[in-house]
């Protein structure tokens, strides 16, 4: 019970620290430290919640979550699925109904993150056909297929062994060729780093809590920092102020079509502000020392929730 | 971009450029500077009918061939997938800046000009 109740506190804390962090100033001034924070989160989170609900449940075999489980199994296959061992204790169908509510979660957040691969994969596949029978080349413009739209857009394809980057013909009209360059820079971090990868399990979280507001919120936040990420890739290559430039005009050309309902915050900051704002205003990079720090935190999280799950207390 | 491809491109073109279904025969005469075997033809309106990209009707003995949708419809789709306006399909690409409401390109534009005229 011991283990049960250390891992709810460490679960509600993952809450509070999410939240903190969302707000925090220095995840931009270290975006690729953020995006690992927010993933070890996500990850403790998870294993948490899980771990509570099955220390909690599985508590009369005093063996632990891991140990717990192995027993449960044992128990089960021997008694023909009558749980002998919880049935007896004072608190028995709410135990039961813990371990059942684990498994759920863990069928749950699995099912959503292939449920999110399949449809990410129908989607990439469909739009890559269609890309090859109306895009176009121009050597003018290398490295990016040509999209005959008026409206400003330029967006990465990702794939095992057809990754694309391509640019409207909007984008074209509002960049200059500097500007355009830092662009195709920015995408090409995405399609190098592997991007798509990393924001997955986020937006198949939102898939498995479709009308939670802080799941949306969060998976905004990540999605941001990985954009800030590209950035930093990007100003490698080309000039900050380009890449600003060229933030902006995408902006203010506006497709003011955006469907009601899609992002409600209005009062924030534009993102593409906080992004223009860091790109021309460079911010300290965070330091060595504070980034071992930040990494060790998150390694010494995972590591005891991995020691309260086999820990037979 | 690979043979393949490209020749699905080329009928695509025929077949949005008719106005009218085409047999295989048809669309194969309509790309004779390429000399195309009939079987080649045959197999890229299939492989675009299995995309989904054309519909075919049976004509007598043959089929009649029509694209399932116009080349702008297409580019639309494309355009709407990538300005992430659809719910789920955010992760599947990743737009350089998302669509915006009036009021953040209104900010926008706003900072371009402070940008592109500095105050002196």
């Amino acid at each position: 019970m011991v283990s049960a109740a250390l891992l709810s506190a460490i679960a509600i804390s993952c809450f509070v620290a999410a939240a903190r962090l969302r707000r925090a100033s220095w995840p931009r001034r270290g975006p690729y430290v953020a995006v690992i924070v927010w993933q070890v989160l996500g990850l403790a989170w998870g294993f948490s919640t899980i771990g509570a609900l099955l220390a909690f449940g599985l508590a009369p075999y005093g063996r632990g979550v891991v140990g717990g489980l192995v027993a449960l199994v044992q128990d089960a296959g021997t008694h023909g699925l009558y749980l002998s061992e919880i049935a007896g204790t004072s608190f028995g169908a709410t135990q039961v109904g813990a371990v059942i509510l684990a498994f759920s979660l863990t069928l749950l957040l699995f099912s959503g993150l292939v449920a999110s691969f399949v449809q990410v994969l129908r989607v990439r596949r469909r739009h890559h056909d269609l890309l090859g029978l109306v895009a176009h080349d121009d050597p003018e413009v290398p490295g990016a297929r040509i999209l005959d739209h008026p409206a400003a857009a330029a967006y990465c394809l990702p794939g095992v062994l057809r990754s694309e980057v391509v640019i409207s013909a909007g984008a074209l009209e509002v960049l200059d060729r500097s500007e355009l360059a830092a662009v195709i820079a920015h995408e090409h971090a995405h399609l190098r780093q592997r991007h798509d990868l990393v924001l997955l399990p986020f937006s198949s979280l939102k898939r498995a809590f479709p009308h939670v507001r802080m799941v949306e919120t969060h998976y905004r936040a990540v999605a941001l920092l990985i954009e800030m990420c590209a950035d930093d890739q990007a100003r490698r290559e080309r000039s900050p102020k380009e890449l600003a430039m060229a933030l902006l005009r995408f902006g203010a050309s506006g497709t003011a079509h955006v469907p009601a309902g899609a992002l409600a915050v209005t009062s924030d900051e534009p993102e593409v502000l906080t992004r223009v704002s860091r790109l021309l205003n460079p911010v300290q990079q965070l330091s060595r020392r504070q980034t071992t720090a930040v990494l060790s935190a998150a390694v010494a999280l995972l590591g005891t929730i991995t020691v309260l799950w086999s820990l037979p207390v | 971009m690979n043979r393949l491809g490209d020749l699905e491109r080329a009928v695509m073109d025929v077949l949005w450029q008719r106005n009218e279904p085409l047999t295989v025969r048809e669309v194969g005469r309509a790309l004779a500077d390429r000399d195309l075997a009939h079987t080649t033809v045959m197999t890229v309106l299939d492989r675009l009918a299995k995309k989904g990209v054309v519909a075919r009707d049976r004509e007598g003995r043959a089929w009649r061939y029509r694209p399932a949708a116009s080349r702008e419809n297409y580019v639309s789709e494309l355009m709407i997938d990538a300005l992430g306006e659809t719910g789920d399909r955010d992760a599947a690409l990743a737009a350089f800046v998302r669509s915006m409401n009036g009021s953040e390109a209104e900010a926008l534009r706003r900072a371009l000009e402070e940008i592109d005229e500095p105050r002196t």
